[in-house]
């Protein structure tokens, strides 16, 4: 039994996977400021044989003296296998997550041809709907509907969280009808979204993975953007985790491991 | 070390802030070079000139100067060396690569400059740089328009002279680059009191293609696999040839390149052969710059080639040493700095052809484009690069960064992913 664990900046996913391959546990906890107790809490009972981590806090898993072989794989990588388990014919993958949004282009077999991520910056990902979402004062679960719930698109022109805040503010004071700016917020990161991806090469089918994914208002955005239905898994969260679990089992079958090789003087 | 010190008041440093400087910049040096595995012995040389960087180097340039000789800084390779040796003069380049002073530097340009730019401006207002303060001339050039406007406010803290490269390459162009050589060969004849010779000139163009021919030398080694030097170490290199005295550099540097050639002999390296193989593009890494290569190299790949000012940007093209006649040597210099494929040429496509080809030199697996934030020629040229190695099969990531170390685990998340690709 191999464990994919996903350290992401919102949530940390926990996949476990058999040796045909079969998913046999799947968890998710917050990641909290406290990420090792949550990892901890969350392979709680799993005693899986190894861990590969990824997502942005898995150099600290790896780092942790758990009493299993951890390895690491990047989030682009995870996110890729992954989507080519859930979708077998999936030539491009977005995923939204709680920090960072990236778009991946797939070739034959699943391998990563290219990709793209957002820079430091968390403008158009998850945290950018959850802070607004606060603005609203409506949960983030919530958001989405309610953005749907808008007859016409409020246009918004900052992508920044803190000038879109403004932004948002002024316009309900000008009377704009918060649902239209809600679903003006929600187009703004779908117009940058698919830019992402079409830098990449769209190419179909396209996978939509992420915590953003399950926001049903970024799925007809992004598909009305793309010109195409995305597919959404059904629990897009736990694509990484899954990735990063099957990597696992293609490690312990004696695949390359891609962060085996020593670098000169490796030390971070 | 009490004499340095004395020597940095003399030179009007900011004693603590100059101390931290040195602390921190030890500390770092540490964590990213003196943590490698497989070192060369020849590296030795090198650490012992970045420990004495605002130490003995800059005791040596106190000492020309009381000799009678000069000292121009730069910080481009637009400016020919070969004229300000032929004055008599030594010529360095400043440093640009450190975080040091930027709330400063704000105060003289734009929030939105690149970090370069900003370093340089920061370095003197903060009085950290004992070479700026030893300058008795500083050469801009308007090669970016941050630069050209940067150094309209920067003349007014220091002795400034300004070469102005052209934006194409067209026959006026070559024309005005022409004059400027001129006019840069009569700035320095007046500062130094001094002519320049045909003689003079021809020896500084050979001790000057002697640097370059040993660096060349150094590149065409790093073909090999396994890699027989790290990126970072041959980075450093190609950092110290900017200040250090030209023949005792060329000199150590061929003895690094005999040891080099009998460890790709005996099949060594720093890194398995097989382990993935990159070449960074782009901006230039000034000292001490070394945060990308450190993510690289801490990232399963090893860097074989940087195509940089501070790289092979710098070194690919010699001099004609040959003419015999004053005119005919200026054209020879001319035309050598026209070869310089900077992106703020355009066209500019010579670049794409020369990265092309240093990738396939050096047996790269992937290119990773570096560019400076609100650094718009090479963010431009990344796009362009970007298409023109995908129609050659070769992967390119790019990357836009400036010398803060806050986006660092970003960074990592896409070199590994970017090495996990080419793998």
């Amino acid at each position: 039994m191999i464990a994919g664990l996903d350290v992401g900046s919102r949530s940390v996913e926990l996949v476990v996977v058999d040796a045909a391959g079969r998913v046999v546990l799947a968890r998710r906890v917050p990641t909290t400021f406290h990420p090792l107790r949550q990892v901890a809490a969350v392979l709680d009972g799993a005693a899986p044989e190894a861990i590969v981590a990824t997502g942005y806090g898995r150099d600290l898993v790896a780092g942790a003296g758990l009493d299993v072989p951890v390895t690491t794989l990047t989030e682009i990588k995870a996110h890729a296998a992954g989507a080519r388990r859930l979708f077998p014919g999936a030539r491009t993958v977005v995923d939204v997550g709680g920090q960072d949004t990236k778009a991946i282009r797939l070739g034959e077999g699943g391998r990563v041809l290219r990709f793209e991520m957002n820079d430091r910056c968390a403008a158009g990902t998850g945290k950018f709907l959850e802070h607004l979402a606060g603005v609203f004062q409506i949960p983030v679960e919530d958001f989405g509907a309610y953005a749907l719930r808008g007859a016409r698109a409020v246009p918004i022109g900052s992508m920044c969280t803190v000038f879109a805040e403004t932004e948002a503010v002024s316009l309900m004071a000008g009377g704009a009808p918060p649902e239209d700016i809600a679903l003006g917020l929600h187009a703004a990161i779908a117009a940058r979204t698919a830019g992402m991806v079409r830098r990449v090469g769209l190419e179909p089918p396209v996978v939509f993975t992420g915590g953003v994914a399950r926001n049903p208002c970024m799925v007809r955005l992004l598909a009305r953007e793309l010109g195409l239905d995305p597919l959404v898994p059904e629990d897009p969260d736990h694509c990484g985790a899954l990735g990063a679990a099957l990597e696992g089992l293609a490690r312990a079958n004696g695949a390359p491991d891609a962060r085996g090789a020593t670098a000169p003087g490796a030390g971070g | 070390m009490s004499d340095h010190k004395r020597m940095w008041e003399k030179l009007n440093l900011d004693i603590e802030a100059h101390d931290g400087l040195l602390e921190v910049l030890g500390k770092f040096y540490g964590d990213i070079y003196m943590s490698q595995d497989n070192r060369l012995k020849g590296m030795e040389y090198m650490d012992f000139v970045l420990s004495e960087v605002h130490g003995l180097r800059i005791k040596e340039l106190q000492d020309a100067k009381a000799a009678g000789r000069k000292v121009v800084g730069t910080f481009c390779v637009f400016v020919p060396e070969e004229l300000t040796l032929a004055a008599g003069a030594v010529q360095v380049g400043l440093c640009a690569g450190a975080e040091v002073g930027s709330a400063r530097a704000e105060d003289l340009v734009p929030r939105g400059t690149c970090a370069l730019i900003k370093s340089f401006i920061g370095f003197k207002l903060s009085r950290l740089c004992p070479y700026i303060e030893s300058c008795d001339m500083i050469v801009g050039e308007t090669t970016c328009d941050g630069k050209k406007k940067a150094y309209e406010a920067f003349a007014a803290h220091a002795p400034l002279y300004v070469m102005e490269v052209p934006q194409t390459k067209s026959a006026a162009a070559r024309a005005l680059w022409r004059a400027e050589i001129v006019r840069f060969k009569e700035r320095l004849e007046e500062l130094t009191g001094k002519a320049i010779t045909v003689d003079a000139l021809k020896a500084a163009m050979k001790t000057v293609n002697a640097r370059r021919r040993v660096l060349q030398r150094l590149n065409a080694l790093r073909a090999a696999d396994p890699a027989p030097i790290s990126g970072r170490d041959a980075l450093l290199i190609n950092q110290i040839s900017f200040y250090d005295d030209p023949e005792r550099f060329t000199a150590k540097i061929g003895e690094l390149c005999d040891e080099l050639e009998a460890r790709v002999a005996r099949g060594q390296g720093v890194a398995p052969a097989g382990t993935p193989r990159l070449l960074l593009s782009g901006c230039p890494m000034a000292v001490p710059n070394w945060k990308l290569p450190y993510v690289v190299e801490s990232s399963g790949a090893v860097i074989v080639g940087e195509e940089s000012c501070i790289g092979t940007r710098n070194t690919r093209d010699l001099v004609d040493e040959t003419p015999e006649t004053m005119d005919g040597l200026l054209d020879a210099l001319a035309e050598r700095y026209m070869k310089i494929d900077c992106a703020c040429f355009t066209p500019n496509d010579e670049r794409m052809d020369n990265v092309a080809a240093l990738a396939a030199s050096q047996k790269a697996d992937g290119v990773i484009h570096y560019a400076l934030m609100f650094c718009q020629p090479y963010a431009h040229e990344a796009m362009k690069l970007g298409h023109t190695l995908a129609d050659k099969g070769v992967p390119m990531l790019a990357l836009e960064t400036d010398y803060s170390m806050e986006d660092v685990e970003q960074l990592k998340t896409r070199v590994e992913a970017f090495v996990e690709m080419v793998s």
